[in-house]
């Protein structure tokens, strides 16, 4: 049958043999990895390229407009034109700036979201590494951007973008609370962290984990969506009326690895939350005869998950700072909390302990 | 006009905390369609301390070309005061001109002033409404009103052959008799946009993230607002029955059935729900212009050259979208006028933003600024 076990067997048999002809067979353990990595971020390059151009259809269709339609069938070859224009852009840079930290954030920004995927399973199997910590991984991960953020606004020697890094950082690491305790109510229930397991723990029980934790689901979107710097959260973005962002000096490339690592910030909470809430590579309910491979369901549930989060930057206006404060920590942080207790008590009495 | 300097605005000293103020343009170019204002704002860290409009930008001189212009060449100047409004100041200018020389326009452009007013009203609204909503962060808005603008626009088109800038209504009538698929037309566009106007208040006006914004912010008090000289639908959010269309009905505007939109709180909710109500007003105000339309003459008949008498001086006001629209003329027995001042409502609502702001965030200058409905041009001329 046509499954993504299959798949992955069938690829991994290959490269083993690939391993033989060259005489590496013995790397094989160091091998594996690095080129699962490679395929993973090239596939994810590839993805966020369309992810642009499907912002840019989605919002434009949002909006009783037709988006890109020129460059390529359906416009489809505009975020390349995009890249390539950032490319050739003269990089201007601030002449007292920090020369360091001023080059690295960006990398930070760009790779640590990237590194997030490494743990996110396609299909059964398809995966860089099941990490047995896998949930605990990608939350540590995505506070880099933080650092990020902070080495960004600072080192550009510009007051306006350090008080946008500050309060930028300031809501990311305000909305991260919520975003783990939405997450620790499923890691109760299953008593895992790896995100195979908790799909196989979904696909055990028949049902996906939304059912029962709606609302950890929708604080879980809502945080992603604030973690991302996205709008309704985009105030340190969109302060650019009065003050630039923490991305207000960089040009060029560097300007387009903060704005793609934003849209990889967007991808790794979608594929978290479609993995961890959605079932990730289960089918759809009632849609199981259709016997499609598992990455189909799954990029599916992801696509779902992403278009949710770019129609709520096209619908609400966008939050003051304080207001965008004051719901993260008094409005969230408890409703999560509670979720927890009323999940707990259920494990206790219902579940008897499980 | 002096130009003022951020090195001229003085600093006060540190605040309580150990914070020092600092001064922030909100430079002529804005993001927003609110045209060259410019904002010198005092911050303490994110609240407000003080708002000070630097105005002129766009001063163009018109009330002191127009002395220049004979009477029906004002005309076109008129447009370009309020190009979002236009038809709205060509009709003051016009009403203001056939009272200064005692002149009356026959019924049927009367009818017609009416209801290319009420159309502009509508235009109008919908460009104020995204731009907003764009203020406020929501840019999806922006669109659906332009959307509904070009519509009404293309009536315009269909009638004079112009999109902004009219040059449409003029002294003793109109320029042109509509066509006769106008009124069909018209008609089909009122039928389609009645129920757009729930969908976009479904969209914006229950929303928790634009009640946030907006509720509560930027409050005019009754007494605050006639104080400071507010009009318009600024001032009836506060309560305060000011239209000039019922105190002082001009063209049929008393034989028309239509309701003073009024609320009561104040703040952007109430101005923007003003405007929004005022949305289905006009849509009837259409309805009932269309069924008392009459054939008959559109242009009263005019000497050869239209001469203001000697000494005689007119202010006549009208309800611009924006709030009352007045235009003072003196005559000097020349077919030029000897003095043309225009009192516009976005002038007069400049000086309200200021207090409206003191104490409260920078994304709330957005909120307010955008709720007073200002056009640069209007306020500069």
């Amino acid at each position: 049958m046509f499954t993504g076990e299959n798949i992955v067997q069938t690829v991994v048999g290959l490269l083993h043999s690939l391993y033989g002809m060259v005489g590496l067979s013995s790397f094989q353990g160091i091998l594996d990895p690095i080129v699962a990595a490679v395929v993973m971020f090239h596939f994810i390059a590839v993805f966020v390229m369309f992810l642009v151009w499907m912002e840019r259809k989605v919002s434009a269709h949002m909006q009783s407009r037709i988006g890109p339609n020129r460059v390529g069938v359906f416009g489809l070859l505009q975020t390349l034109a995009d890249a390539i224009k950032l490319t050739i852009k003269e990089d201007v840079k601030p002449v007292k700036r920090d020369k360091i930290p001023y080059y690295i954030a960006p990398i930070i920004a760009f790779v640590a979201t990237f590194m997030g995927m490494v743990v996110i399973p396609f299909d059964k199997g398809m995966v860089v590494q099941d990490l047995n910590i896998g949930l605990l991984y990608i939350i540590a991960i995505t506070s880099f951007t933080v650092i990020a953020i902070l080495t960004a606004g600072w080192s550009s020697n510009n007051k306006f973008a350090l008080l946008g890094g500050f309060r930028s950082a300031a809501q990311i690491v305000s909305y991260e609370v919520p975003l783990v305790l939405s997450l620790v109510p499923i890691i109760m229930i299953t008593g895992k962290l790896s995100l195979g397991a908790i799909v196989a723990y979904q696909q055990q029980q028949g049902y996906w984990f939304v059912i029962p934790q709606a609302i950890a689901f929708l604080i879980f979107i809502t945080s992603a969506t604030a973690e991302a710097n996205r709008a309704p959260f985009d105030i340190p973005e969109a302060e650019s009326e009065l003050i630039g962002g923490f991305h207000t000096e960089y040009s060029g490339v560097k300007f387009a690895m903060f704005f793609l690592g934003e849209y990889i910030a967007v991808v790794v909470s979608s594929a978290v939350a479609s993995t961890v809430f959605l079932g990730g590579w289960l089918p759809f309910p009632f849609m199981g005869f259709l016997h499609l491979p598992g990455f189909v369901w799954f990029m599916a549930k992801l696509l779902l998950v992403i278009y949710l989060i770019m129609a709520f930057r096209w619908t609400f206006p966008r939050l003051r700072v304080d207001q965008l404060m004051d719901f993260g920590w008094k409005v969230l942080i408890p409703i999560s909390i509670i979720n927890i207790l009323v999940t707990g008590f259920w494990i206790l009495l219902v579940a008897k302990g499980a | 006009m002096t130009d003022l300097l951020l090195s001229q605005i003085k600093v006060s000293g540190e605040s309580q905390f150990g914070t020092d103020e600092y001064v922030v343009n909100l430079g002529p170019q804005h993001p927003a369609t609110h045209g060259v204002l410019r904002l010198i704002v005092k911050l303490d860290g994110e609240t407000v301390k003080e708002t000070i409009p630097v105005l002129g930008y766009l001063h163009r001189s018109i009330e002191k070309i127009c002395e220049n212009r004979t009477y029906p060449q004002g005309i076109t100047y008129t447009d370009r005061v309020d190009y979002v409004s236009a038809m709205s100041v060509n009709l003051a200018w016009a009403l203001a001109a056939e009272r200064l020389m005692g002149l009356e326009a026959p019924a049927r452009a009367n009818w017609l002033r009416m209801i290319f007013v009420e159309l502009q009203r509508l235009a109008s609204h919908l460009l104020w409404m995204g731009a907003f909503a764009g203020d406020i962060g929501a840019l999806t808005p922006f669109l659906y009103g332009l959307r509904e603008r070009e519509r009404i626009l293309d009536l315009f088109e269909m009638t004079c052959g112009q999109r902004l800038t009219y040059n449409y209504i003029r002294i003793g009538g109109v320029m042109i008799d509509i066509l006769p698929e106008f009124v069909p037309k018209c008609r089909a566009f009122l039928d389609y946009f009645e129920p757009k106007i729930d969908e976009y208040e479904g969209l914006l006006t229950y929303n928790p993230i634009f009640l946030q914004r907006t509720k509560g912010v930027g409050v005019i008090t009754p007494e605050m607002g006639i104080n400071n000289g507010v009009c318009g639908p600024s001032l009836r959010g506060s309560g305060i029955s000011c239209d000039v269309r019922k105190q002082q009905p001009y063209l049929y505007y008393d034989q028309v059935k239509f309701k003073e939109c009024l609320e009561t709180d104040g703040d952007c909710w109430s101005r923007y729900k003003v405007r929004m109500n005022e949305l289905r007003e006009s849509v009837s105000i259409i309805r009932q212009c269309l069924d008392r339309l009459e054939p008959g003459p559109i242009e009263t008949k005019l000497p050869p050259v239209l001469k203001g008498p000697l000494g005689g001086e007119i202010y006549s006001r009208i309800e611009s979208s924006r709030g009352e629209m007045g235009i003072y003329l003196v005559g000097d027995g020349t077919p030029k006028p000897y003095k043309s001042k225009f009192r516009c409502a976005s002038f007069s609502n400049t000086y309200v933003l200021d207090q409206l702001t003191r104490g409260w965030k920078v994304a709330d200058i957005m909120a307010v600024l955008g709720s007073l409905d200002m056009i640069v041009p209007e306020v500069d001329r």
